[in-house]
């Protein structure tokens, strides 16, 4: 799943989107409420705040490696690292 | 050397738990900062980047032995920050920097008088603090470490402004040009603050590192001109430079209004910008138009003294 | 905050101090009535926040109520100085022995508030004070000690005022200054406070103004007096439409401080400018290269990037922008990259070309390498400090007028 902005965009894998728990700790972990628990339990993205990143990488600490990606539209779409 | 504090300087932050107190306590850490404990009442027991957060400031004492740390940065909400500067003067701390914005006049002026009385000192309120580049920063002044760094460098000009982003601006136009910084005060915005121009002038004039003073000024107050008195009155070995900002207030079309700090407000004609450049510059002290003119002139002044 | 007459004079009666039997009222037909109480002649004064009601024609002399509710009514139809009155307040006209002044204010050098007294009222103190200055008593006083009324007497004594009225105006005084620190104000005048032929003291006007910051905790007082929440701080003037979206932008979110004056300013040049001291500087800087601001405003305290967003948009909407200057001094808490998304994203909502419509962007600091990515990618002008904010401010204008012209 990829949500874009303007300037950041967000890519979950499919693989853990269903996943009731990560979606608990995304939610708490940003700080600009860019994730919400779906209510089917899962991960949603809230558009609106997208571009309200503040790169402070709490989201990557919180998934498994590589599961979330924090994408720079306007650097090439560089990736976001911790 | 340095003015207000240097390398073993101990300090709290009353309010250490808050969004803008925990971003602060990580940059003074990370600049060198010796801060041996925090307080925010009912928090005793947690840690902020590893400083230990108390109850009260006697507990902070009793933790470190007894030892009663040099300063404090209170960064406490309006209603609560009289409260927390008297908990630190009656502790015995005597270098106080008061950070919080829109404090009732009468609670600042107890907390002065207050501190007047203990032998303390305040800065502030509505201020961003005290730094001594390369040394140690007390406040927020600017910034996270890597961007003090790069804006401030240890030097031979000492800085005071009313504007806390503006310390930066002429710190940095002083760095760049190779001058640098002794130390640099954000004196606060207010109305009513604890450490003015004149009353900083004497710790500037003991201070060897010092060869010169810029400040930063606006409309609004009577601090410029008990500056420019304290110039008359003392024959001071610093070349004073000032800039004043908010010309534009002068205007008729502007009378009346507010702009930027709690301070500016033009209350009388002696409040005017117009009226606060004559009397600095009566009293020898030239306001350049521009923040880029400051480090020519800051040269210039400091070889005029030497040469005299 | 400033508080009509009389609202003042509530304020200065329930401190104790002795007012005339006046009444408050927005109805020409009653105020008819409150000068058939009175009985006798009366003073009708318009309820303005502005000065020079008299010369305009706002306070009038009657000798029967019906001459009363006549002048009521004009000057309740009365404009004076672009406001509208409040209402009347009508007084009965005192038998006035000598007019004397009694205030106190706020010094910043001293850092304590002043009492001052004068036995020339019904004046401009400022003026008595440069023209006679040995009718000026002052005196400062503790914030922290009980006041007591013996530094009200020294004041007094020292405007060379002695015998009966030197007893009479110091609980007057006094009560005056101990109201100025209970109650937050920045200013707290009686002038004229009149001595009447029975040799008591009456308070014939008062001028009184509380400090904003003083006002959440002088809730009790204010309700008293019937100010509501919604009368905001009275400021100086009723704000524009610029003005009350801007407030409602900065109150909608928390994070980060804007504000915005478009008041006095009639050109071309959008400013999205910050901080406190970084926007006077850079207005000057504007205007002293012969930029016309369209407005003034202030970004601080780390704004998301709705607000930042919110800001450039207004700004974008006022009349005659075209192009907008983004442009602050070195920011160490507010960051670049945020600042560069709101302003951006404001363009592009309106249907704007970011690198067309951002003359330039000049601020430095926090996070800056990732904001000027950001801004290469748009194609906007950007600079970093070694562009002062004076030669920003230039290009600023030179940019803004060549495309104006």
């Amino acid at each position: 799943m990829r949500n874009d902005g303007l300037f950041i965009a967000v890519e979950i894998d499919d693989t853990i989107t269903a996943d009731a728990e990560l979606a608990k700790k995304l939610t708490e972990a940003c700080p600009v409420d860019i994730f919400a628990v779906a209510d089917t339990g899962g991960v949603e993205l809230v558009e609106g705040n997208i571009d309200e990143c503040v790169l402070c990488g709490l989201c990557l600490a919180a998934a498994p490696a590589g599961a979330v990606k924090i994408i720079k539209i306007y650097d090439e779409e560089a990736l976001l690292t911790r | 050397m340095s003015i207000l504090i240097d390398q073993n300087t101990t300090f709290i932050i009353q309010g250490i738990t808050g969004r803008e107190a925990v971003n602060l306590t990580r940059e003074c850490l990370d600049y060198g900062s010796k801060i041996v404990g925090g307080v925010t009442p009912g928090r005793k027991g947690r840690e902020v980047h590893g400083v230990p957060v108390f109850d009260t400031v006697e507990q902070v004492i009793e933790h470190n032995g007894g030892a009663v740390p040099d300063g404090s940065v209170v960064t406490v909400p309006p209603a609560g920050t009289r409260d927390a500067v008297f908990e630190a003067l009656h502790a015995g701390i005597k270098t106080i920097v008061v950070v919080t914005e829109r404090i009732p006049r009468r609670d600042v002026a107890m907390m002065v008088e207050l501190a007047d009385a203990k032998g303390a000192r305040i800065i502030g309120p509505n201020c961003l603090g005290v730094i001594v580049p390369g040394v140690a920063k007390m406040g927020g002044i600017g910034g996270p470490a890597r961007n003090a760094a790069v804006a401030y460098q240890p030097g031979s000009v000492g800085v005071m402004s009313r504007s806390g982003g503006m310390t930066t601006e002429i710190s940095s136009t002083l760095t760049a040009a190779g001058l640098g910084v002794s130390t640099a005060v954000s004196i606060g915005g207010d109305a009513i603050i604890g450490s003015t121009y004149a009353e900083l002038m004497p710790f500037f004039e003991a201070d060897e590192q010092t060869e010169a003073i810029v400040i930063y000024t606006e409309p609004g107050g009577r601090m410029e001109a008990q500056l420019a008195q304290w110039v008359k009155d003392n024959d001071s070995r610093l070349p004073i430079i000032a800039f004043m900002a908010g010309k534009f207030m002068d205007d008729e079309e502007m009378q009346g209004m507010s702009f930027g700090h709690a301070g500016t407000i033009v209350e009388g004609k002696e409040d005017s910008a117009t009226e606060k450049i004559a009397r600095l510059e009566a009293a020898g002290i030239p306001v350049v138009q521009r923040i880029d003119e400051i480090p020519d002139l800051v040269k210039a002044k400091i070889a005029e003294r030497s040469a005299a | 905050m400033r508080f009509f007459e009389y609202e003042a004079r509530e304020i200065v009666k329930r401190a104790g101090i002795p007012v005339t039997d006046y009444g408050f009222t927005t109805d020409a037909t009653e105020a008819k009535e409150i000068a058939q109480r009175i009985g006798g002649p009366t003073v009708i004064k318009s309820q303005v926040l502005t000065g020079g009601r008299m010369k305009a024609g706002g306070v009038k002399f009657a000798d029967t109520p019906e001459e009363a509710q006549a002048h009521a009514k004009d000057i309740l139809a009365l404009e004076i100085n672009g406001h509208m009155p409040r209402g009347v307040l009508v007084d009965p006209k005192a038998q006035v022995e000598q007019e004397y002044y009694a205030g106190v204010v706020w010094d910043g050098t001293a850092k304590k508030p002043l009492m001052l007294f004068s036995d020339m009222g019904g004046i401009d103190i400022e003026q008595v004070a440069e023209e006679h200055p040995d009718h000026v008593g002052r005196g400062h006083f503790s914030t922290l000690e009980p006041f007591s009324d013996f530094q009200a007497k020294q004041v007094i004594a020292a405007a060379g005022v002695t015998g009966r009225a030197l007893q009479r105006a110091t609980p007057v005084l006094a009560r005056l200054a101990r109201l100025f620190l209970e109650n937050d104000m920045t200013l707290a005048e009686i002038n004229p406070l009149a001595e009447l032929k029975d040799g008591s003291f009456v308070a014939l006007d008062a001028h009184m103004e509380m400090e904003n910051e003083g006002m959440p905790r002088q809730k009790a007082l204010l309700g008293a007096l019937g100010i509501g929440a919604q009368e905001g701080t009275r400021e100086g003037h009723t704000p524009t439409a610029f003005e009350e979206a801007v407030k409602a932008i900065d109150a909608a979110d928390h994070r980060g401080v804007i504000q915005g004056k478009d008041t006095g300013f009639t050109g071309n040049i959008g400013l999205v400018i910050g901080a406190g001291g970084g926007s006077l500087t850079l207005t000057d800087a504007v205007r002293q290269q012969g930029g016309k601001p369209a407005n003034y405003s202030e970004i601080g305290g780390n704004p998301s990037v709705a607000k930042a967003c919110g800001l450039a948009k207004q700004v974008l909407r006022l009349e005659g922008v075209e192009k907008i200057a983004v442009m602050m001094s070195i920011v160490s808490n507010t960051r670049v990259d945020i600042v560069a998304r709101g302003v951006i994203k404001a363009c592009l909502e309106l249907g704007k070309d970011p690198g067309e419509t951002i003359a330039i962007f000049r601020i430095p600091g926090a996070w800056e390498e990732e904001g000027f990515k950001i801004l290469d990618s748009y194609g906007i002008e950007y600079c970093d400090r070694s562009v002062s904010l004076w030669e920003a401010a230039g290009r600023a204008v030179a940019k803004i007028e060549k495309a104006a012209a």
